[in-house]
């Protein structure tokens, strides 16, 4: 019988190499969920607007980020921008321009319907007591605003901290890549090595995600609504 | 008390939202101290005329007066005049994320910049009027409709209005809770308030009236004492309204 593959992961610097690697995933995520975050509130604000011009280009920009696997806006940043116009952007650039760009959309989206979705008596009662808007907005509709959007911003967050293993793709060294590199290293000395790396990378996945869905738990239970 | 002193008065109002009239050619004063209620068929634009009342609907003729004073011109500071009307609401309009507390304060510290330690305890001696002085910390999210709709009541009291509005307040309860709202708003129009009421609850209009005012197809057809009112109205179509409720 074959010895475990779990070795592997002690064999050199595997393991910080790996923890290297999903740095970089981490990396990218905090980036692109950070400015997603921020244009998706201003998105998602415009988007309110009843203006028909402004509804339709975000309503088409929206569509189309949604419409394309996140892998087909990787390749046209990537390769076809990048020949196109002569840039020279690297993978992780590429991957924080997908990515805020994709989150952007979605995250617009959601603070769109969380704008919506607060009833307008909320805010005749706030002008029956004599507050002005900029006041309503304050204290009435964005904290309401707030805590509805925390549920569905931090599934983002763990959505998009996952597709980043697609950066992979167009060549990024990211956690994902350094499994594969190990794997590939040790495919003759550690045959089992497979098993082991992608389930470390799996466990590594499950940690960064996994707290942030317990705060998203925490923050309902404790800012419930209704 | 000066009962002939006028607090809102309202002249040849109108109001359309494009297609027809909601309200044609109303005109209505309400003096100091005074309760009317206004009555009327669904849709016939007595809750439009309430919404009116406090700027929440644009008009598109006549204009309203509140002491003296138009309010209606276009250069109206709403903010100003809000806090002199207090308006509660048909649906459970409080604030969700805040305590019954923080929702009765918010008016009198963010507009009209009151002391905390004062107004903290007049909401609470106001609370305790309305029977929920232990529900401070409460969440609306914890409280029955009635109790909610208590509570509004005093969030609109403690700004200190002149006159208070009432759009259908029992409209969305559950008929057991309709009670302790009506009796605080009794107990309110006793005290000297000058209320005006829309509500489809005839024997409570009967009982807290000084004046009746029945609406139908967005004018005023009638306006009279409670006892002549139900006793002998004077239209077919008011003998009509109040036939409705009969069994």
């Amino acid at each position: 019988m074959q010895d475990l593959g779990i070795k592997v992961l002690f064999m050199g610097s595997n393991f910080e190499r790996l923890l290297d690697g999903l740095w970089v995933t981490i990396h990218i995520s905090i980036l692109s969920v950070l400015l997603s975050i921020l244009l998706g509130i201003l998105l998602g604000i415009v988007m309110t607007s009843k203006n028909i011009v402004v509804k339709a280009v975000t309503r088409v920009y929206l569509e189309f980020v949604r419409i394309m696997p996140q892998l087909v806006l990787l390749f046209i940043v990537y390769f076809g921008v990048t020949k196109t116009f002569g840039l020279h952007l690297n993978g992780e650039t590429s991957a924080l321009i997908v990515f805020t760009i994709w989150g952007t959309a979605e995250m617009g989206d959601l603070v769109r319907s969380a704008i919506i979705s607060i009833p307008k008596h909320q805010r005749e009662s706030g002008l029956a007591i004599g507050l002005n808007s900029s006041q309503i907005y304050r204290y009435i509709i964005i904290p309401q605003t707030l805590i509805r959007l925390i549920p569905p911003a931090i599934n983002l967050t763990t959505r998009m901290i996952k597709t980043t293993s697609l950066i992979v793709l167009i060549g990024v060294v990211e956690v994902l890549k350094v499994g594969q590199q190990i794997i590939e290293a040790n495919r003759y000395t550690v045959p089992n090595a497979t098993l082991w790396i992608y389930g470390t990378i799996f466990f590594l996945y499950f940690f960064t995600c996994w707290p942030i869905s317990l705060l998203a738990k925490f923050l309902e239970k404790k800012w419930k609504v209704n | 008390m000066e009962k002939n002193e006028k607090v809102l008065e309202i002249r040849h109002l109108s109001k359309d939202y494009g297609k027809g009239a909601i309200l044609k050619d109303v005109s209505l004063d309400i003096h100091k101290g005074e309760v009317v209620v206004i009555i009327g068929p669904s849709g016939c634009g007595k809750s439009t005329l309430l919404r009116c009342m406090n700027g929440l609907e644009s008009i598109q003729g006549g204009e309203i007066l509140l002491d003296g004073n138009v309010i209606t011109s276009g250069k109206t500071n709403w903010s100003l005049v809000r806090q002199k009307i207090g308006m509660v609401f048909q649906s459970y309009d409080l604030f969700p994320h805040l305590t019954v507390m923080d929702n009765i304060l918010l008016g009198p510290l963010k507009v009209q910049k009151r002391d905390k330690k004062e107004v903290e305890k007049e909401a609470l001696t106001l609370l305790k009027r309305v029977g929920l002085g232990e529900k401070t910390k409460a969440y609306p999210r914890e409280l029955s409709g009635g109790q909610k709709q208590r509570v509004a009541i005093v969030r609109a009291l403690i700004m200190h209005p002149e006159i208070m509005l009432f759009d259908e307040v029992t409209a969305a309860l559950d008929p057991e809770m309709v009670r302790e709202v009506l009796d605080v708003m009794l107990e309110l129009a006793r005290a000297g308030s000058t209320m005006a009421i829309v509500t489809h609850e005839m024997q409570f209009a009967e009982a807290v009236a000084d004046r009746i005012v029945f609406i139908d197809g967005g004018e005023i057809l009638e306006t009279g004492t409670p006892e002549e009112f139900f006793k002998m109205p004077k239209t077919e179509r008011a003998r009509k309204f109040l036939d409705t409720f009969k069994f």
